[in-house]
């Protein structure tokens, strides 16, 4: 294949107070070719897309494109030099017609030709092979075809590079063909595609070429065929293959008790996990293992039914239960910190107390509050428990550091004395020294008879402290490893290949 | 993925389509309703033709608020502004300071200056319409209490001149019980509403500024996204609105002829009812201009229903308020089987706790 170079972005580095995003990464676009940007959460595809098409601004480096440097403002900049974006959330407008949504806010003209208008649309789908009319209204079209149409529209702009963030994430098997067989459309006419997705799969499918970034800095450009997928997982968890060390295990837990804590069967949720089944016994701690978008969040919280639960059957020591929401889940034992602390789990202006006493009041109802004493007492006790760093019980959550609010909420739920706890990424974000106090708490509560569920992305961690692991890929559980069977190089195993 | 046939493509109806059908029923009914219970009065074509000319105003004030609500905000300062405006017209006539033309500019002017300043702050400066246009109202209140407390009849010749011409419509009309044939009377108001309602519809329609309302009101992000100047285009919706709630202020004065207190006052809570009526949703971008006459003539006959049935008046008000409650939740109803999510009803996003947050 002719590989003419269109983009080149050189020594690229963006810092955002406290986080380096990205250091001086290099990346190469050719005309015609679709290339992955793979990384896990926090590697910093984001930042270097948005780096290209304006939303955000470089620290330092080069951006080339077609052998002129170049430097974006606003997306609107970029893409009048032909570099459109499909972003994740669908950046049309629902109310409007399809052939409205392709032109809108391009012409300066006073008033609309309508006919004109849908007649270029008419040909435009028709020539990329959408199934959408144009005077349909956006709203009534699949998700799938929107995102055709927002590509259309960037395709309509002259764009030579198109990058699209994540845009098989709401798609079903069908559609994400479709996706496909309009990207192949769009490589044959030369545009270049920057493709960023969470599905390996995917990638292996479609992609000619592969970037792996991981913590902001470049590991590596590869041709695709030639990277099989267990290196290109292992490179993207930071872990060559032979760095296999022997590591400290956790004892797996006597699990003489028969009936387990908790056991789910054909669980399934509204956000699109495949139906599992689940169990956990108590005293013991158990993971999910897999990649960011893999469903191993949408799992735990299923159980927890964070989301609508849309199917299955949960049994508790062995008896039917209905857990609908949170609080019913709350009320049978069950402790959820959710990955995403600050949308989902400490109050920022609340104080310490507030935070740490909340799960608790909300079990027992507002009807009956809990006594100030009492509320500082509990405070009071986790705080030293747990070696929470705050000046006072008043202090607003917020001005503590991520560490302590992090310890905040595991208060919170610890007060409850659940009987199974989930622990979604308790350790994201936080020093070193605060995520082995927590990963030594998590022992000791196991051996103390809680069930435990524990997920990090960073697969030491969950060797450190799980016993049995569950192993996922594309929103389905491909396998469990326990025992002498659970190493590092079998969970890549399995995360690659799906278990086969 | 077969070629594509735009012919063969089963194009769903939209929204905007969809609830402007569900208004012109609702109305239809409504008057069905009227003609069956009350025929004497309501089968008069002048009963009809009276709608508009004692209510020119409201349409009008109706209009301005259709707008505004399509772009996905609100005005509630229009009723006070159309209030204010007939008072200062009244004074400036009565005064002998201006004749008719100034009286109009006036109008002209004080709608402008209110709309000006609401979407100066609501566009520019990103504060909630709601907060804006209620101290907007409380303004104009007071200014209208300030110029004048007692109603004040304009009796300036050309004024009554003018507020005295009617048109007839000599081919329609009732024969009364003398047999005398009694031509329809068109007052000078409605064919103000006929004109705003023409201009309006075909600026919703066909120009670029009311294409790109319906898309600020549809999804204000991805209208920045599409590279629409979302400030513009939201400031332009509030001038236009302001300026009609001053125009409602002088058709106001053509038609009852004095200044007062009470003049338009709980225009803003009619027009929004009238609208929601008419398939105009409070949450933006989706609605029919043509749908807010329709909205103002449901909620007109319905009162005149309730009024010709001999209620009290106090019965009415509540009467009009079940009703509304049902309008409403028809309309939530039909949108949420369409998009077969559950049941909910569609909140604008200045009533939401959470503001989506504008910019990168």
């Amino acid at each position: 294949m002719p590989s003419e170079i269109i983009l080149k972005m050189e020594g690229i580095c963006k810092s955002f107070p406290g986080v380096r995003a990205l250091h001086n990464v290099d990346f190469v676009l050719r005309k015609g070719e679709i290339h992955a940007l793979m990384g896990e959460n926090g590697a910093g595809k984001s930042t270097l897309t948005k780096i290209l098409n304006g939303v955000y601004e470089k620290d330092a480096g080069l951006i080339i494109l077609e052998g002129k440097p170049v430097h974006f403002k606003s997306p609107q900049e970029a893409q009048n030099m032909g570099v459109g974006t499909v972003f994740q959330e669908i950046a049309l407008c629902p109310n409007l017609t399809v052939a409205e949504n392709m032109f809108i806010g391009r012409s300066r003209n006073a008033f609309v030709n309508w006919r004109q208008m849908n007649e270029k649309a008419a040909e435009m789908l028709g020539s990329l092979g959408i199934p959408a009319s144009p005077t349909q209204e956006l709203a009534s079209c699949s998700i799938a075809v929107q995102q055709m149409i927002a590509i259309a529209r960037a395709i309509d702009m002259d764009c030579k590079i198109l990058i699209l963030d994540e845009p098989t994430s709401s798609l079903d098997e069908d559609e994400v063909q479709k996706l496909f067989a309009l990207m192949r459309e769009l490589k044959a006419r030369g545009v270049g595609i920057i493709f960023i997705t969470h599905f390996i799969d995917q990638v292996y499918e479609i992609s000619d070429r592969i970037t792996v970034l991981r913590n902001g800095e470049l590991i590596g450009e590869y041709e695709t065929p030639e990277l099989p997928q267990i290196e290109l997982v292992s490179k993207m968890m930071g872990k060559a293959l032979s760095d296999v060390s022997a590591m400290k295990k956790h004892e797996p837990p006597k699990s003489d008790d028969r009936v387990p804590v908790f056991e789910a069967k054909g669980l399934s949720s509204a956000v699109g996990v495949r139906p599992f089944d689940f169990s956990i016994h108590k005293g013991e701690v158990n993971g999910f293992a897999g990649l960011l978008g893999s469903g191993r969040s949408e799992s735990v919280r299923a159980i927890f039914a964070a989301d609508k639960v849309t199917g299955g059957e949960v049994k508790i020591n062995g008896k039917r239960v209905k857990i609908k929401a949170p609080l019913n889940a709350m009320k049978l034992g069950i402790g959820y910190l959710p990955e995403d602390r600050k949308s989902e789990g400490v109050i920022d202006e609340l104080s310490v107390r507030d935070n740490i006493i909340l799960a608790l009041q909300v079990m027992k109802g507002f009807f009956k509050p809990l006594s100030r004493k009492q509320a500082e007492e509990f405070a009071n006790q986790y705080i030293k428990l747990l070696e929470i760093k705050t000046p006072s019980l008043d202090t607003p959550v917020k001005s503590l550091s991520g560490g302590n609010q992090q310890k905040v909420i595991l208060a919170r739920w610890l007060l409850t004395n659940p009987m199974y706890l989930i622990l979604d990424e308790p350790t994201r974000g936080i020093d070193v020294g605060t995520k082995v106090e927590i990963q030594k708490l998590v022992l000791k509560l196991a051996q103390d008879g809680m069930s435990l569920t524990f997920i990090s992305s960073e697969i030491d961690e969950m060797l450190r402290v799980c016993s049995r692991m569950i192993v996922m890929k594309d929103r389905e559980i491909v396998g469990e490893l326990s025992g002498a069977d659970l190493t590092e190089q079998n969970v890549m195993q399995m995360i690659a290949q799906g278990g086969k | 993925m077969g070629a594509l046939n735009p012919n063969k493509t089963k194009t769903r109806m939209s929204n905007s389509t969809l609830l402007f059908i569900i208004a012109g029923i609702i109305f239809l009914v409504m008057y069905g309703i009227a003609l069956l219970t009350f025929p004497l009065s309501f089968k008069q074509f002048q009963t009809f033709f009276d709608f508009f000319n004692l209510n020119a105003a409201l349409f009008i004030v109706t209009l301005g608020m259709c707008i505004v609500m399509i772009g996905g905000g609100i005005d509630i300062s229009v009723g006070a502004v159309c209030g204010l405006v007939t008072m200062a017209c009244a004074v400036l006539l009565e005064s002998g300071a201006g004749d008719i033309w100034d009286a109009l500019f006036l109008s002209l002017g004080i709608g402008l200056a209110f709309g000006l300043m609401h979407g100066y702050l609501i566009a520019y400066l990103e504060i909630q319409p709601f907060i804006i246009t209620l101290a907007g109202m409380f303004l104009a209140q007071g200014l209208l209490t300030t110029l004048h407390r007692e109603p004040l009849n304009v009796t300036k010749p050309a004024f009554v001149a003018l507020r005295s011409v009617r048109i007839e419509i000599p081919w329609l009309g009732t024969v009364n019980r003398l047999g005398v044939f009694i031509p329809c009377e068109i007052r000078p108001g409605v064919l103000v509403v006929v004109a705003l309602v023409i201009i309006y519809a075909i600026m919703m329609k066909w120009s670029r500024f009311g294409r790109n309302l319906y898309s600020v009101g549809g999804n204000r992000q991805s209208a920045r996204m599409l590279g629409i100047n979302v400030k513009k285009t939201m400031f332009f919706s509030y001038v236009l609105c302001g300026l009609t709630a001053g125009i409602s202020g002088f058709v106001f004065l053509i038609t009852t002829g004095a200044g007062n207190i009470g003049n338009g006052s709980l225009f803003e809570m009619k027009a929004i009812a009238a609208n929601v009526m008419g398939g105009i949703l409070l949450n933006g971008g989706v609605g029919n201009l043509l749908g807010a006459p329709i909205g103002t003539l449901t909620l007109l006959t319905i009162n005149e229903l309730i009024r010709a049935a001999g209620v009290q008046s106090n019965l009415q008000a509540i009467v009009s308020g079940l009703l509304l409650y049902i309008f409403i939740m028809l309309q939530s109803i039909i949108m949420s089987l369409r998009d077969r999510k559950n049941f909910r009803l569609v909140l604008p996003s200045w009533l939401k706790l959470h503001r989506p947050v504008e910019g990168k």
